[in-house]
């Protein structure tokens, strides 16, 4: 591992910033650079970082992510329909709820660890998606999701004076928040996101995160109270995941109650674990993957097989086909399963160990002394 | 009275299926300290098992009747189940009682699956984090419903009980309460199967030298193993026998519902739960907790309850999971020292 220090942080993060701010161009040649499954790419993105924050640093796994990616929907709607259709009040309203939302719950589900962690977040989560369904339809809408409507208040443009004809669409000053401009505006908040989980990371915080990952027990025995440091941990994946719900909100406002759903808490904990957990940029390569292959994947067919194993002789192509056919189109999960299996299985780490180990690789092999100098470092 | 009747019956049912899911999920956690998020997809390929079966039996041959003719004038085609065709009345009946035989096409199917997923890949994650279970366990559950989903359809598939239990039963006029209350015959059989599954399990456990042995290694594998008994081995077996009970409460519930792809996560989470508060590797506990939150469910469903408490019903058995997991650190039944924190 290299020693992370201020000046290659910066690097890092200039790096980073500049592969997320040049997606359109080199998403280009892969058929992905379409705002609509870019601004997918920032926003799980974040929730993924989000979710990393709690699983990759602390290693508790919460199965109930997902909640609050719906409340901070909910949350960011409700600001269109009662305050303005600017993004900012919607998005900081969504981010609080949430963060309101994962105290509570964080506080109560903290007192477990291990799996019974997961089947408390589990258990709120579904608490709430069905509750949404059916008790709190006045604030959702139950099935058919909360919408936007002609005779909101909005009491703030009201108040401005900003009329807008039939039914308005999230705006940032003006700007429109679907296309490009939304794209950008999901881009630089997933580059904040990113930033501050590089501060959380090497700040002295990130460290007793880390260490009640290694060994909760010890820290205990050296005196440390745990609680707060995880309970702050949980707060901050959730204010993330309300981010992420608000800004989906943003571009589409429309949000239902099937976003809360444990599946779905399951596909950011999938994000998280393939592109690697506990490291930095390896989630949001993990939920950019996956939204990619949901996009591309799901819309291959037989006939575009054929067209892409058209070079193989004509025995060969329809067999290829006939293997393949099951693993795309409808059945893009399967891919998906597999692919995720082979993962835990094989690399743990992740995509990002993969990447190093290709990298170790292809590095020169220390020197026998400097091997012995890795192996004896003092344990503590 | 009536209403409470009904209820408890709708809540031992549905505490029934609870139960026998929770069960094979204990054992396996118990034996093999194996968290498996997979054993929601056993149960519902035991109830893809009934659907296989109950259309092999339905395989048809179609002959021409000349001398009978369609509304429309051409020939009338006769389809008559092969079985039938061969076997005469026997094959009629084989055909009506298909769902109740499945039983023994879905006991070899499930022993097999079981030991295959346990040799091919829980063996691989005995020493690994409960984390890393639940998500490889979680993968392999998402590649089995998409095998199934991409050759049975998403669509749910009826499959029909028997003639002679579809219709309802007095159950007032047994209890001497008077009439009035219906309960559907396959539903009793439903609850009456699960008890008879239930006490085989606990029997085998309690009475066999076999489950001795396995009580054993729960106890203390390492001793057991010095003793030089091949614990691994019985634990495997373990492993395909909740695979099995698993799969034939999937087959056994196929008339209730109508299986599809999406059966098994639905019922993993609620049989989690039933696991976590019956106690982890408890096998009394999660008798008692299933039928407990099935009952507790079917109450909270009343409208009397619901007039009171709106909602409740959703999430009653989340809200006891809460409550005892906070309070109860190792569940209702849990021993004493495991998974305690």
């Amino acid at each position: 591992m290299h020693a992370s220090t201020p000046s290659r942080d910066l690097v890092y993060l200039a790096v980073f910033t500049l592969v997320v701010l040049t997606m359109p161009i080199w998403l280009e040649p892969i058929g992905a650079a379409y705002p609509n499954l870019m601004q997918r790419f920032a926003i799980y993105g974040i929730f993924a970082i989000g979710f990393n924050i709690l699983f990759g640093m602390t290693g508790y796994l919460s199965f109930g992510h997902a909640a609050f990616l719906g409340v901070g929907s909910y949350a960011a709607v409700w600001s269109f329909k009662l305050l303005s259709m600017n993004v900012i009040p919607a998005v900081l309203f969504a981010v609080l709820v949430a963060g309101a939302f994962a105290a509570i719950i964080g506080y109560v589900s903290l007192k477990r660890s291990g799996i019974y962690f997961s089947i408390l977040t589990l258990a709120f989560a579904q608490m709430s998606y069905n509750l949404a369904y059916s008790v709190f339809t006045p604030i959702t809408n139950g099935e058919t999701g909360l919408q936007l409507a002609l005779q909101d208040p909005r009491v703030i443009d009201r108040a401005l004076g900003i009329e807008a004809r039939g039914i308005p669409s999230p705006g940032l000053f003006g700007v429109e928040m679907s296309g490009y401009s939304g794209f950008y505006l999901c881009a630089v908040l997933l580059i904040l996101c990113f930033f501050l989980a590089m501060r959380i990371d090497r700040s002295p915080f990130g460290m007793v995160l880390k260490a009640i990952k290694s060994n909760q027990t010890r820290m205990g025995y050296t005196g440390f109270n745990t609680r707060p440091y995880t309970l702050t941990a949980f707060i901050i994946s959730g204010m993330y995941a309300g981010l992420a719900g608000g800004l989906l909100a943003a571009t589409d406002p429309l949000a239902g109650a099937e976003r809360m759903q444990w599946t779905a808490s399951g596909e950011v904990v999938l994000m998280t674990i393939l592109g690697g957990a506990g490291t930095l940029v390896g989630p949001v390569i993990g939920a950019g993957v996956i939204k990619y292959f949901e996009n591309i994947f799901s819309a291959f067919h037989e006939a575009k097989l054929h067209a892409a194993f058209a070079f193989l002789p004509d025995g060969l192509e329809n067999v290829l086909v006939t293997i393949t056919a099951p693993f795309v189109g409808e059945g893009w999960h399967l891919t998906l399963g597999v692919v995720f299996m082979l993962i835990v299985i094989f690399l743990p780490g992740g995509l990002m160990e993969g990447a190093q180990r290709i990298y170790g690789m292809f590095r020169r092999r220390p020197s026998a002394g400097q091997r012995a100098a890795d192996k004896f470092q003092p344990a503590e | 009275m009536n209403e409470f009747v009904l209820q408890l019956l709708n809540g031992l049912d549905k505490g029934g299926a609870y139960a026998l899911i929770a069960l094979g999920l204990t054992l396996v956690f118990g034996t093999l300290g194996v968290v498996n998020f997979a054993h929601g997809a056993l149960f519902m390929i035991g109830a893809f098992c009934a659907v296989v079966f109950s259309r092999l039996l339905q395989l048809e041959t179609v002959t021409v009747d000349p001398e009978r003719l369609t509304p429309w004038g051409s020939p009338m085609e006769i389809r008559t189940p092969l079985v039938q065709a061969w076997l005469g009345d026997f094959g009629a009946f084989l055909v009506q009682y298909s769902v109740p035989l499945s039983i023994f096409f879905a006991i070899p199917v499930m022993l097999l699956v079981g030991l295959a997923m346990e040799r091919g890949l829980i063996r691989f994650f005995y020493k690994r984090t409960h984390a890393e279970q639940i998500l490889v366990t979680f993968g392999l559950a998402i590649v089995i419903q998409e095998i199934i989903k991409a050759n049975f359809g998403a669509n749910p598939i009826p499959v029909s009980a028997p003639a002679a239990l579809s219709g309802s039963a007095d159950v007032g006029a047994w209890l001497g309460l008077g009439g009035g209350i219906f309960y559907p015959w396959w539903r009793l059989a439903y609850l009456g199967f699960a008890i008879s599954i239930v006490a085989l399990v606990i029997v085998f456990l309690q009475f066999t030298t076999y489950g001795m042995v396995v009580r054993a290694g729960m106890e203390d594998r390492q001793t057991v193993g010095f003793l030089g008994i091949n614990i691994q081995r019985r634990f495997t077996v373990v492993f395909g026998i909740a695979a099995v009970v698993a799969g034939l409460a999937g087959v056994m519930y196929t008339p209730i519902v109508p299986p599809s792809y999406t059966m098994g996560m639905d019922f993993l989470v609620l049989s989690f739960v039933v696991v976590v508060v019956g106690g982890m590797g408890s096998v009394g506990g999660a008798v008692l907790a299933g039928f407990l939150l099935g009952i507790l469910q079917s109450f909270a469903s009343m409208n009397e309850i619901k007039s009171i408490l709106p909602g409740i019903d959703q999430v009653i058995i989340y809200l006891v999971a809460v409550v005892v997991l906070l309070t109860m650190p190792r569940g209702l039944m849990g021993r004493k020292g495991v998974m305690e924190t």
